[in-house]
């Protein structure tokens, strides 16, 4: 995206004398314009409009009366937010939750992807692989409903812990078994998958590098740790900028399809309140400030993980 | 080069000698890996069971499933007699083909523009787009959107406002770019047009990336149900993760012409074959686009 910058600066470099010729590159790819122009309605009637729409949130917004209409209230509905009873308890439990799926599940793939690897038969590893992304297509309201059925009461996985003393009650109704059974699931659905990127990267690893290692008298720890490694450690850090970037809007969607009021106090998390404020209550505008309070911290977020990512190691999102 | 680098690995693990460490460590790298397998295929083997059999005997049943219980197909009997599925499935099916249809059209525009050199208002277009990578408006300002654009409770909610996804985008520019550009030039020179330079040239050359943004994009709309959920109000519009979530979520089976009085006999194995008919189309198509889907993440890898 570097290079890109550059070259388009060259094209607009000075502007007053070369007009006549920047506006002959315009109208010789006309047709490129024309082209972009439904991308362009695209974003800004779907994105850029929504995000106009965000000042809501600093409205007591009505419906009938529009935004030019409502009547503004600064930022009474984040006062109200952070003041109010939830605040604490959504923040801790949307972090929790996150740190969780990023410290257990981020892992996985690589370690997976590094064992896959070090298979020697190429038929054995060809059958992990197909088996071990089969999970990820299993939709969200499938997976939901499968672990639903497993930890219920009379479900196979239930019953397995009881083997271990386990009381037998329905586990997603005990609040400590929230975030295991939200991130082990995730694992199961996602690890195969995930490990692809890092495979793809491993397979691009010059051999040359394995050989010269090996000439040095590397054995294969040794060469996993000097040179497979840091071969890929620069997808490793995109693919953990970009999870950054996740933190805040963590899956809605699951926990939506899996929580119970019962366990609310554990379960809820930012996004699952501005859906049950904002949608069930209709409660527009304050929820509007909860979700938008939900993205500056999200996107300063990957701000400070790509910041610090370029200092350190070079290597970064843009 | 796969090929060559692991041909050079056998060579060289013939000639040198495995030490017992190296030993040891493969049969244990052997034995986890078949243990993750079999976490990840057991769920899938034992919905299959409990899908074949009888209801009574299941509920009896305690304990890890390795063969049906009982064998009955009146579950699938049900669930294929549930005329809420089949309209789910036919509601899916549309807005798979179309949005997909959509989705490449989109992607193919954008990405065009994005792998052009020196184009005046580049950056600009760049940065508009790939800012809502990293902000949104949100849930709810998004559904207002929504609303006030007329699509509430129409099918092309669940269709425009993801027309074009990103990230998706920056694969498929990564593949334009990656194309000898000398070959644009000289249908340049041709007095070959943008269009007929995206659709003779590039389209034909990139199909790979294309084929597995095909997949991506018909997965996604395959499994999305938040959407429908809080844009659709017609439950005949319902795509059919909506009828899964009714009948496995909410474990509501009236849909499958089953009150609270008779769900005792067959509940639990509906739910189970309903999610054996849900799914069994998608992982049979898998295993032959497999190596598609393992590209795009390649293409994908290449940073944007």
């Amino acid at each position: 995206m570097k290079r890109e910058k550059g070259s388009a600066r060259t094209a607009v470099a000075k502007p007053k004398r070369d007009w006549s010729k920047f506006r002959k590159i315009i109208w010789k790819n006309r047709a490129v314009y024309l082209m972009i122009l439904p991308v362009v309605i695209y974003y800004i009637l779907f994105h850029y409009k929504p995000m106009y729409g965000v000042i809501i949130a600093f409205q007591d917004y009505n419906p009938r009366k529009g935004v030019a209409g409502s009547t503004w209230v600064g930022f009474k509905n984040f006062i109200d937010f952070f003041q109010g009873y939830y605040f604490t308890r959504l923040l801790a439990n949307t972090l929790k939750l996150s740190f969780a799926t990023l410290i257990f599940g981020f892992p996985v793939p690589i370690i997976l992807a590094l064992l896959i690897n070090e298979l020697r038969s190429k038929k054995f590893s060809k059958m992990v692989q197909t088996i071990t992304y089969m999970p990820h297509f299993v939709s969200m309201v499938v997976l939901c409903a499968m672990i639903r059925q497993f930890v219920a009461q009379d479900g196979f996985i239930n019953q397995f812990f009881q083997l271990f003393g386990y009381s037998g009650k329905n586990m997603l109704a005990v609040g400590s078994l929230w975030i295991p059974i939200y991130v082990i699931s995730n694992i199961w659905a996602g690890a195969g998958w995930g490990s692809i990127v890092y495979l793809a990267a491993l397979t691009s690893i010059d051999s040359e590098l394995y050989d010269a290692a090996r000439v040095d008298g590397a054995n294969r720890w040794k060469q996993t740790i000097h040179v497979t490694i840091p071969c890929i450690l620069p997808t490793i850090i995109i693919m953990l900028i970009m999870r950054v970037g996740q933190i805040m809007g963590i899956g809605y969607e699951k926990t939506i399809l899996l929580y119970n009021e019962g366990i609310y106090d554990v379960a809820d998390i930012i996004s699952t309140y501005v859906y049950r404020i904002g949608l069930l209550n209709r409660e527009f505008s304050f929820s509007t400030a909860v979700g938008l309070f939900n993205s500056v911290v999200n996107f300063t977020l990957v701000i400070i993980a790509n910041q610090i990512s370029k200092k350190t190691t070079e290597t970064s999102l843009w | 080069m796969a090929k060559k680098k692991d041909l050079d690995m056998m060579d060289s693990s013939a000639k040198v000698k495995i030490s017992r460490g190296e030993r040891i460590f493969n049969v244990f790298n052997i034995i986890i890996l078949s243990l993750f397998m079999i976490a990840c295929i057991y769920p899938f083997w034992y919905v299959i069971c409990a899908s074949f059999s009888k209801n009574t005997l299941l509920m009896g049943y305690r304990g890890a499933l390795l063969v049906p219980q009982g064998f009955s197909l009146a579950a699938y009997a049900r669930v294929f007699g549930t005329a809420a599925i089949w309209k789910g499935y036919a509601n899916t099916i549309f807005i798979v083909v179309v949005g997909t249809a959509l989705n490449i059209f989109m992607t193919l525009l954008a990405a065009y523009f994005l792998s052009r050199k020196n184009l005046p208002g580049k950056t600009f277009i760049t940065v508009m787009i790939m800012f809502t990578m990293y902000f949104s408006g949100g849930m709810i300002p998004g559904y207002l959107n929504i609303q006030q654009l007329g699509l509430y409770n129409s099918t092309w909610a669940l269709i425009l406002p993801c027309a074009l996804n990103t990230f998706n985008l920056i694969i498929m520019r990564t593949a334009m770019s990656g194309i000898d550009a000398s070959l644009e030039e000289s249908a340049m020179l041709d007095g070959a047009g943008h269009m007929t330079i995206l659709w003779k040239i590039l389209v034909p050359l990139t199909k790979a990336t294309i084929a597995v943004l095909v997949l991506y994009y018909g997965v996604a709309h395959w499994n999305s149900w938040f959407s429908a959920m809080i844009y659709l109000k017609d439950a005949n519009k319902y795509p059919l993760q909506m009828i899964l979530r009714k009948i496995l979520i909410l474990s509501d089976l009236t849909d499958a012409g089953i009150g609270n009085d008779d769900a005792e006999m067959v509940a639990e194995t509906i739910k189970y074959a309903t999610i054996i008919v849900s799914t069994v189309p998608i992982l049979a198509l898998y295993p032959f686009l497999q190596k598609y889907f393992t590209k795009g993440v390649m293409v994908g890898a290449v940073k944007g």
